[in-house]
This record gives structure tokens, C-alpha cells and sequence, in this order.
């Protein structure tokens, strides 16, 4: 679980974020959504502990983050930053970095490890791409490393900063059955989308941010009824529900289109 | 990976075998050849006095210097390529190995020639190169390819200052000139010793944080995400290229091209990971340079070319060579922020 009270923090002498409280539920998936500087990946740096709290609180399962190393961070957070740089490693070498928190100097992997790489590569369906660079890799099967990596990491928490940009629809669907299934596994997700109608489908709780503060927070249908996506990205978003369950859509208004906030009507299963 | 993890011993195996013949090549030609079979004997003392003087305070020392300043000046430069994500990075282009120069320019005009005080200046004034670079960088957030264009503006302005201290003490120029050039003709035990120990030390500890220096390559956010104190390590890095690289030049003078050529040639082998790179690295710089410099002794014997005439006329178009055939190869992503 992780509770943030009053927290106040920015960059250099800018506030970013101003007095947001917010209690993110341990285990299922919790999406922080809204408009481009709204604060959403200023909020995921303060929990990671990336920057400073100007004012406030932030705890993980109760400990203050400020009373832990980096390591035991690591331990129990796993975080993967919006774009990154592809390093030129194979992508059994980038499993291997999620043990790094358990190591100490001089970081030498022992058999057991080893064993956990294996079984998260397995998880994720990618032990035979263990030798292969992640240059030769898709976005999608890249994806899967950097989260077999999470997995490796054996973290209860694992924090995505916009995880599908680089995905196709494809590929965002078959990510959003991955988190899903870390989430019944028992794990935290914490994630950035900017794809409102895959929040809604995935999350299990929904945080609206708008300069840098949380303006609603809640279940996918609580944010649906608060018209809170209406007021952030000026479009209503309506559910259908289908023998697939609950289906989301954007209701493409004229008056929308000509306010220039044209989305494409697509049904999202 | 088995088999990739075998073919990086292979390389090494290779490396450490081509480099010991050089070695023995660099020990047994020159103005007067031996054999290999007559070593041992002649450092006996049973080839006469002369062999062996030869042998001990000429190409012993000789030989070791080379083997030192290039295997340190190779890692060095794989050091600074990873944490600078900039495959240009390399101690001679970006001013380090000119601060380490003006370090001991320094302490030559303060009148001290040889001992631990010239390597101390040297890794002075390569510390403080590093870190200009460095503050200078986050101080305007620079991106990766500014830190690189920073670094070669600090590297004119060191240079400047040696000329300017040169000039002023004409008992310098001399000196100077060797220096600049770089080579290894009047090395002595005196002055490889203490610097030969700083580069040693300065090996065996980045040996031991390959996988530090690995993480680091991930990107910052990443490589705290996983629990590295980045900022901490990253000093830790330059640190110790710098002691590399300032411990090189205290006696060898400003080489050239080693620290940029022979990482970029390694990493065609071994990859980016730095357990299989940096000790690769290490035995290639060293049998290059070794090479180069036994080239140099014997091209126009009983004239000697300086060694960082022939490493920069040679190097400058293998290098050419290598970023042709190199093209598409590298990050995905470049431009991030130092």
C-alpha cells in the first residue's frame, strides 16, 4: 500500500505538485490519468523517491520512503520509465539487473538468482529469447523483458510510467492481460496511461490529476458518474455492456469534433 | 549465452596470447636483438653487464610502461563511453588526458621530474578536468553530445594554459615537446612505478564493478529503479577513469587515440557488457600500444619514431575504417540527458 499525505514537490523552484493526498491500495491495478503536465509522472518520482518532498508524507506498507536506502526501494518497488533507451545488451542480461537490489558487493549472481530470472523469463514467455539482443527485439516483446525484469525484481509494487506508447493496439491489449495478471498474482500496479478507455477497462482504481493536483479518485465506474474525464480532456467517454462485459467508447459529439477534441469513436474490448 | 560467454574467453585467451608475444617481441628487438631462449639468462647477468642493462633499465621498463598506459588508457575509455552513453567519449578528446598533461607540466615547472608527485599531478589535473566536465554538464543540463562538445572546448583551453606555462618557463619546452607528443624513450622504474600501482589498483576495482557500471548504462531512472545510487557512482566512474587515464599520461605523455580506438574495436567482440569489455579492453590497449611502440623503435632504426606520432597517424584512419564499417550499429536512442 502506499499513502501519500500533503505532498508538495517540484523541480528547481517550480511546484509541480500541490498538497496531493492519495492511497493507493495494496494488490489490483491503479491508473493515474490526465492531461499532459498534470503531474502524473512528477507524482510516480516523488513515490519512487527520484525527488525531493518539499512538504508531506509518502509511506510504503507503512515505512516512510525517506528511511529507506535505494536498495530496499528496489525491493519494493519496481519501476519502468517512459522511454527508455534501449541498451545494447541481451535481453537475458536486462532480466538479470532486476536482482540487482539483493546483491551486495561485488554483485556477484548466485544459483538462486539465476533460478528467479528463469522463472520470470518463463512467465513472460521468453526463454528463448534470452540470448538475443534488445535491439533485435519489438516493442511489444522488449515489454515483456522489462517486465520479466519487474518480476525479477520481486517487488510487491511495480510502477509504469505510459507503458504503451510504443505499442501497437495489438500489442496494448495483450500488455493490459499482463497487468492483469500480475494484478490477480497479487501485485501493486501503478500506472501512467494517457489511453483513458484502457484505463477503464484494466484499473481497479482510477486517480484524475490536474495541475498537480488529485482531483478524483476512485473505481473505473465512480470516475465514469464524477464526469471528471469530461472536465480534464473536454470528451465523455459512455459503457456498454456486452456479453464481454463493460465496453468503453468515446461519445463523439459534433460540438466535440468542431472544439477540435476529435477522438476516434473505437469500442475498446 | 553459453556460447556467447565462451567466445568472450576466447577473446581474451586470444588477447592475453598476441599480447605476450608482443611483449616478448618488444623485449628481444631494437638496436641490438636477443633471442627469447637468451632472456632469462641475460636478466641472470650471464650475457654480460651490458645485455642486461639493456634489457633491465631499457626494455624492461620500456615494455611495462607500454603495456600500463595503454591498458589503462583503453579501459579509461570504455569507462567514459558507458557512463557518457557517447561511444566519442574517450580521455584524449575530452580533456582529461590535457588536464593530466597541465598537471604535470605544473609540477615539472615546480621542479619535480619523476616520483609519486608527478602521477598525483597528473591524476589532479585529469580529476579536475572530469569533474569541470561534469558540473559544467548537470549545471546546464546538458545533453550527452554537449558534454562531449564541452569537453573538447575545456581540452583547447588546457592545452592554452600548458602552451602559456611552457612558454613562460623555456626550460620546459623541451619537455613539453616529448610530452605532447607522447612516447616512452626516457622511462625509467622511478617514474612507471607509482604510476603503474595507481593503474592497478584503479583496474582491479573497476573489475569489480562491472555490473555497477552496467546498470548505469540502463539510464538514470532505470538504474535507480533497480536501486543504484546513481549520482554516487557516477562520480565513483569518472573518478577512476580519471585515475586511469592521469596515471597513463604521467609517463607517457598525451597518446592518442587509445582510449577511443581500442574500445570501439573490442566492443565489436565482446558486446557492451562491461565484465566481458573492460578486462578485453585492458589487454588489448596494452598490446596495442606495446605493438605501436615496438614499431616506432624499429621502423627507422637506429632512429626512433615518438610512439604518438605513429599511434596518430595510424590511428586516425583506422578509426575512419571502423565508424564505416560500424554504421547503424550503437543505441537506439540518442541524445539523452547526462
Amino acid at each position: 500500500m502506499i499513502e501519500m499525505e500533503n505532498v508538495t514537490a517540484g523541480y528547481g523552484k517550480q511546484e509541480i505538485l500541490h498538497d496531493v493526498g492519495l492511497e493507493i491500495p495494496g494488490k489490483g491495478i491503479t491508473t493515474l490519468i490526465g492531461a499532459n503536465g498534470s503531474g502524473k509522472s512528477t507524482l510516480l518520482r516523488v513515490i519512487l523517491g527520484f525527488l525531493p518532498l518539499w512538504n508531506g508524507t509518502v509511506k510504503i506498507d507503512g515505512i516512510l520512503t525517506k528511511n529507506l536506502s535505494s536498495a530496499e526501494m528496489a525491493r519494493k518497488i519496481a519501476y519502468l520509465p517512459q522511454g527508455k533507451d534501449v541498451p545494447d545488451i541481451t535481453a537475458e542480461r536486462m532480466v538479470l539487473h532486476g536482482r540487482f537490489p539483493y546483491l551486495s558487493y561485488p554483485r556477484r549472481y548466485r544459483e538462486r538468482d539465476l533460478e528467479i530470472v528463469e522463472r520470470a523469463m518463463g512467465q513472460m514467455g521468453i526463454l528463448s529469447l534470452g540470448g538475443k539482443h534488445m535491439s533485435e527485439l519489438s516493442g511489444g516483446m522488449r515489454q515483456k523483458v522489462y517486465i520479466a525484469m519487474a518480476l525479477a525484481q520481486q517487488a510487491g509494487i511495480i510502477v509504469m510510467d505510459e507503458p504503451t506508447t510504443y505499442l501497437d493496439i495489438g500489442q496494448q491489449l495483450k500488455f493490459a492481460g499482463m497487468m492483469r495478471g500480475l494484478a490477480e498474482e497479487g501485485k501493486t500496479v501503478v500506472l501512467v496511461l494517457h489511453d483513458i478507455l484502457l484505463a477503464l477497462k484494466i484499473s481497479d482504481r482510477i486517480a484524475a490529476m490536474e495541475e498537480g493536483r488529485v482531483l478524483a479518485a476512485g473505481t473505473p465506474e465512480e470516475i465514469l458518474r464524477s464526469g471528471v474525464i469530461r472536465k480534464l480532456y473536454g470528451v465523455d467517454v459512455k459503457s456498454h455492456r456486452t456479453g464481454a462485459g463493460e465496453q468503453f467508447y468515446y461519445d463523439i459529439s459534433g460540438e466535440t469534433l468542431s472544439d477540435g477534441g476529435a477522438r476516434e469513436g473505437n469500442l475498446l474490448g | 549465452m553459453g556460447n556467447k560467454k565462451g567466445s568472450h574467453r576466447v577473446f581474451l585467451a586470444g588477447g592475453i596470447l598476441v599480447t605476450f608475444v608482443i611483449v616478448i617481441l618488444s623485449l628481444c628487438l631494437g638496436n641490438i636483438h636477443f633471442l627469447p631462449t637468451q632472456l632469462p639468462g641475460i636478466l641472470g647477468g650471464s650475457g654480460g653487464n651490458v645485455n642486461r642493462s639493456i634489457l633491465l633499465y631499457a626494455r624492461l621498463p620500456r615494455t611495462l610502461a607500454a603495456l600500463s598506459a595503454g591498458a589503462a588508457l583503453a579501459v579509461s575509455g570504455a569507462v567514459l563511453q558507458n557512463v557518457l552513453a557517447n561511444r566519442l567519449a574517450s580521455p584524449g578528446i575530452i580533456g582529461v588526458n590535457a588536464g593530466a598533461g597541465l598537471g604535470v607540466t605544473l609540477c615539472c615547472a615546480a621542479g619535480i621530474l619523476s616520483g609519486p608527485a608527478v602521477s598525483v599531478s597528473a591524476f589532479a589535473g585529469s580529476l579536475v578536468s572530469v569533474l569541470c566536465i561534469f558540473v559544467f554538464s548537470r549545471w546546464i543540463s546538458a545533453s550527452r553530445t554537449t558534454v562531449i562538445l564541452s569537453g573538447v572546448a575545456l581540452n583547447s583551453i588546457l592545452n592554452a594554459v600548458c602552451e602559456s606555462v611552457t612558454v613562460l618557463d623555456t626550460d620546459l619546452a623541451m619537455l613539453s615537446i616529448d610530452f605532447r607528443v607522447g612516447g616512452f624513450s626516457a622511462i625509467s622504474f622511478s617514474r612507471l612505478l607509482p604510476a603503474a600501482a595507481l593503474i592497478g589498483v584503479g583496474l582491479v576495482v573497476l573489475f569489480t564493478l562491472c555490473n555497477e557500471l552496467d546498470v548505469l548504462t540502463l539510464g538514470d531512472e532505470t538504474a535507480r529503479g533497480i536501486g543504484l545510487n546513481v549520482g554516487r557512482y557516477r562520480m565513483v566512474f569518472l573518478v577512476l577513469s580519471a585515475l586511469l587515464a592521469g596515471a597513463a599520461v604521467s609517463f607517457a605523455g598525451l597518446l592518442g587515440f587509445v582510449g577511443l580506438i581500442v574500445p570501439h574495436f573490442v566492443r565489436r567482440f565482446t558486446g557492451n557488457e562491461s565484465g566481458k569489455l573492460l578486462p578485453v579492453c585492458a589487454v588489448a590497449g596494452g598490446g596495442f600500444v606495446t605493438l605501436c611502440d615496438l614499431v616506432s623503435r624499429l621502423m627507422f632504426a637506429p632512429y626512433e619514431l615518438p610512439v604518438g606520432i605513429l599511434m596518430s597517424v595510424a590511428g586516425g584512419p583506422v578509426f575512419l575504417l571502423l565508424l564505416v564499417q560500424g554504421r547503424g550499429s550503437g543505441p537506439k536512442r540518442a541524445g539523452g540527458r547526462l
